[in-house]
């Protein structure tokens, strides 16, 4: 079911619209993206995460204002949704739910 | 902040991100891609850089950029545009009468015409197989090799059949022997019919499946048995039970009713038949057969019917069965003649007995699939007409909607609603005009029933019927709408409301391209239909050398005729409504055999065809109305008339004798070397007997001890006497003298008038099909033609202010069409004539191709051309320029 699940990438793509946020655009979601993990994405990889992500409903677009960087384009600026920010805390709890659910035994 | 070099990502690059990006991507995308590529450079150099640009952008292929989605909205419109699409359609529809009535009843004609023809093809392709095991089925066939010519036949010998079952009876599920199919009088009580019937074994039924009202398949197993058609047991026993009723067979033998079978319809083999009786029976009825033919392998009449098992094919069984007869009568004595003309049997699949039912030199002939998809053509030639005026006709109009097409564009519809919506108006028009033609089939059907003497129905339950309409509505409603659709969308609707939008000349030309291909289409099918209507005219009115009128002929079918010759002939003279009675082996209309073996003096070797041979009483040319060329009748008072002889021109011809009359002529029996010597009595003028088309056949008539060699009566009434009088006083005779057999006669004329059926049927096609094209066309002239000529209203108004006359706006006009049609004449006449003369090729009695014709049906199309033309001209001419011009 669409919107129930997200793939790895996403939740990577979708903290950094988070992170970015007001600021997060195509450009700056990879080079956020590469910053923080040291590895090269690719755009349409993002793009396309962020189109998913629109259709979802966990994000949010709009086109914003034009650049001199950019060549005068205007950018599409995403922003978190209420349900996108619900989707990030679930996932934030299961994992540390399951973090605190592996015993002490385990590391030894 | 301008810096001198500026690195720039690859151009090509940025391009094909262009090429398949959809529009409203594309902004955001080549930003992002500038920007990142701007950071990279920084960090890692140009280079890398560029490549790692390339790479992005490749890797933005992806299905949501892709150029198909250009739009968020939906493009499926929701009902309250629907509901304003409809309604503009039918607003159209209703504003422009005329146009809608031309497009919709044209197409609907076109429709009906495909429709019928495709019944008809349906109907032919489809002949036999109301039999369930209808691919299991064959006719067993001979072929021999005669002087190099292969002749095939389905005349077998009765040996063959044994020595087949006995050899083979394993492959088969059914080997049944039967008698040719012949008519026979059936009584019961005073009711007498005269009906068609065959002598077959046991398990046809079965093989034929034919579905019983009453008993069942088991009805022939004993000898004296019938099975009969539901509709001869109706006209024996009415609404009495046929069953266990004792009938007779030709009023003499009695036979008891073991069944009653559904009629066969008329798309079957075994259609006349009309009742099936046991071969045992006869067998018992013709003495010969057991006397004669059980064991000669020279006899042939015998037909054998066969059903193959499921798990063999033709091929297999006929390559397995073919030296059958060889095998057995190479080592017979008697029979080397036959063994040299290699003598092979095989099997012929029902699905081929109608289409490639009749041989000619042992390859099937043509003709009656060659009709079939010949008729299958026309018929799409004439909805082909039907679909261009379509088209042409919504092409035309719809520039008058560039308009709304410009309000619509600003008003933010997008292309692809556009294109649908004028798609959507031309399926409409197309399902109305199907729906119609549905109507219009279904009216016409009994009528073209008679034509095509046939019966056939409307396919409802047919899915194929079905699958092709659906087909043929798509590809229809595509080709008409897709030409406005595209055109009209593709308008910038700027340039539309301001009003100077030019459609070029050449929007037209395809227009003109499509008129001319549809005159050409009438115009050779109204030239073929002149053609084969001269040609059965000519035919028709060949010279037949015998007098037709007030001549009836009947078939001698009861016993009870023979030996009452004189009786019946005193009888019917005395009545005074008959001038003149005889009695012939053969119809007057036919020549039923031939025979070769006859010698004369001055016969050249090669000389040994068969002639046709007539077996007559000394009456008959008196009769018929025989025209001597030479020497005298034959007469009852001359005993030695008995070995005389009367010859037609075309023997004496054939025969090279100059004084013919008095030559002796020798005839021998191959079979016996019996020899009798004939004298040639006279000369009389070529008899058309067989085919009309055909050369005369070189014939010979002679006396030979008559009673029982003679199979038809032939009657001259008297011309001064009302032929239902004459009628009602001649059955009153043969009531007394022959009360076993129906009053069952033909008049010669009308017997005659039937060798025509076949190409009136032709012509008659044909000439329907021929009006109905160039109606069509006429009708897509017509719209056009008020299309041109409201086009061009303000332009013939300036025309007339400035003092141009009627004459002259009509010419300018109709000019443009009639060089139309005037090409299309010139393209259809050597197609006509290629045509034609293949066709007529195939007669040896024909008409020529005359100029005339050609002139006529030319002339013809020019004049309905301009009838059809000027009523718009002359309209748009007479029309005050006032009117026309005081707008804008």
């Amino acid at each position: 079911m669409k919107g129930t699940y997200l793939g790895e990438f996403e939740e990577v793509v979708l903290l950094a619209v988070a992170i970015r946020s007001g600021d997060a655009y195509g450009a700056a979601v990879t080079s956020e993206i590469e910053q923080q993990m040291g590895r090269s994405v690719n755009l349409g990889a993002v793009h396309s995460a962020l189109h998913r992500l629109e259709e979802k409903g966990l994000v949010n677009s709009q086109m914003g204002g034009a650049t001199a960087e950019r060549g005068g384009r205007r950018k599409r600026l995403y922003s978190v949704t209420i349900a996108g920010k619900r989707a990030l805390e679930e996932i934030h709890q299961l994992r540390n739910q399951m973090w605190e659910s592996i015993p002490k035994t385990a590391w030894s | 902040m301008a810096t001198p070099h500026l690195p720039r990502p690859p151009h090509w690059a940025t391009r094909l991100l262009h090429g398949f990006c959809a529009d409203h991507l594309v902004e955001e995308m080549e930003g992002d891609l500038e920007e990142l590529f701007h950071q990279r450079v920084q960090i890692m150099g140009e280079k890398q850089a560029r490549i790692r640009y390339v790479l992005d952008v490749l890797s933005l292929i992806r299905l949501f950029v892709l150029k198909q989605k250009v739009t968020e909205y939906s493009l499926l419109p929701n009902s309250i545009m629907l509901r304003n699409y409809a309604m503009i359609a039918f607003r159209n529809l209703v504003r422009q009468k005329g146009y809608a009535f031309i497009n919709i009843a044209g197409l609907a004609v076109g429709m009906t015409v495909a429709m019928l023809i495709g019944l008809w093809v349906y109907d032919e392709l489809s002949f036999n197989q109301y039999h369930q095991n209808y691919n299991h089925i064959a006719r067993v066939m001979n072929q021999v090799t005669d002087e190099q010519e292969l002749h095939i036949g389905n005349s077998l010998q009765y040996p063959l059949a044994v020595e087949l079952k006995n050899a083979y009876g394993d492959q088969f599920t059914h080997l049944l022997k039967a008698s040719w199919t012949q008519s026979y009088i059936l009584s019961h009580g005073d009711a007498k019919v005269s009906k068609i019937g065959i002598y077959i074994e046991d398990g046809a039924p079965e093989m034929l499946t034919l579905k019983m009202l009453r008993g069942t398949w088991a009805g022939l197993r004993d000898p004296h048995s019938i099975l009969l058609s539901e509709s001869t047991a109706k006209a024996l026993f009415g609404d009495k039970e046929p069953l266990n009723q004792f009938i007779k067979i030709n009023a003499s033998i009695d036979v008891k009713v073991t069944g009653v079978y559904e009629d066969l319809p008329q798309n079957t083999e075994f259609h006349e038949i009309q009742f099936f009786a046991p071969f045992d029976l006869w067998v018992s009825m013709n003495e010969w057969i057991e006397k004669r033919a059980v064991n000669d392998w020279n006899n042939h009449f015998l037909r054998i019917y066969a059903q193959i098992k499921p798990n063999t094919s033709f091929e297999t069984i006929s390559n397995t069965i073919k030296d059958t007869e060889l095998d057995k009568i190479k080592n017979l004595e008697g029979l080397q003649e036959q063994v040299a003309h290699h003598p092979q049997i095989f099997l012929h699949p029902m699905s081929q007995w109608h289409l490639y039912g009749s041989f000619e030199k042992g390859i099937p002939e043509k003709g009656p699939v060659q009709m079939v998809w010949l008729v299958g053509i026309i018929g799409g030639f004439v909805l082909l007409l039907a679909c261009i005026n379509f088209m042409n006709l919504s092409t035309a109009r719809s520039e008058k909607r560039a308009r709304e097409v410009g309000i619509r564009k600003t008003l933010g519809s997008l292309r692809e609603q556009l294109i649908s919506q004028f798609l959507g108006e031309s399926y409409l028009v197309v399902i109305f005009a199907f729906c119609l033609s549905l109507l219009f089939t279904q009216l016409s059907l009994p009528w073209f029933n008679g034509i095509a003497n046939k019966d056939m129905h409307m396919l409802w339950g047919n899915s194929w019927f079905w699958l092709t309409s659906i087909g043929f509505i798509g590809i229809t409603g595509l080709l008409a709408g897709s030409y406005p659709a595209l055109y009209l969308s593709s308008f910038h609707p700027v340039k539309v409301l301001k009003g100077t939008l030019h459609i070029g000349r050449s929007a037209s030309t395809p227009r003109k391209l499509l008129v001319v291909l549809q005159f050409t289409v009438s115009v050779t099918l109204i030239i073929c239909t002149i053609v084969v209507y001269q040609q059965i005219q000519f035919a028709k009115n060949r010279p037949v050398g015998y007098d037709r009128k007030g001549l009836i002929t009947m078939e001698m079918k009861s016993a009870d005729f023979y030996g009452k010759y004189d009786l019946l002939r005193t009888a019917l003279q005395k009545t005074g409504v008959v001038t003149e009675m005889s009695e012939s082996m053969g119809k007057v209309t036919e020549v039923t055999s031939g025979n070769g073996g006859f010698n004369w003096k001055g016969q050249t070797q090669n000389q040994d065809k068969d002639f046709g041979t007539l077996t007559v009483t000394p009456e008959h040319g008196k009769t018929v109305g025989w025209q001597f060329v030479a020497g005298r009748d034959f007469s009852r008072e001359l005993a030695s008339d008995s070995s005389g002889m009367v010859i037609n021109e075309a023997a004496a011809r054939y025969m090279g004798l100059k004084n013919p009359v008095g030559e002796p002529v020798s005839w021998t029996w191959s079979q016996s070397q019996k020899i009798k010597q004939y004298r040639i009595l006279g000369v009389i003028k070529d008899m058309v007997m067989d085919s009309p088309y055909e050369p005369i056949k070189p014939t010979l008539f002679y006396i030979q001890g008559f009673n029982g060699s003679v199979s038809w009566i032939n009657i001259r009434l008297n011309p001064r006497v009302s032929t239902s009088q004459a009628l009602s006083k001649i059955e009153a005779v043969f009531k007394k003298l022959i009360p076993t057999a129906p009053f069952d006669y033909q008049f010669v004329d009308q017997d005659y008038a039937k060798k025509f059926a076949e190409e009136e049927r032709i012509g008659k096609l044909a000439s329907v099909f021929a009006l109905l094209a160039i109606f069509i066309s006429c009708l897509g002239l017509f719209g056009l033609a008020s299309f041109v000529a409201e086009q061009r209203t303000k332009e013939i108004g300036i025309r007339k202010v400035l003092g141009a006359t009627i004459m002259s706006i009509w010419q300018l006009l109709s000019k443009d069409f009639v060089l139309l049609i005037t090409l299309s004449f010139v393209i259809s006449t050597p197609l006509a004539w290629y045509f034609l003369n293949n066709w007529l090729q195939t007669y040896e009695y024909r008409t020529h191709i005359y100029w005339w014709i050609f002139a006529v049906t030319g002339a013809g199309a020019l004049v309905i051309t301009l009838l059809t033309v000027s009523f718009q001209s002359i309209k748009v001419a007479l029309m005050n320029p006032v009117k026309s011009l005081r707008n804008e």
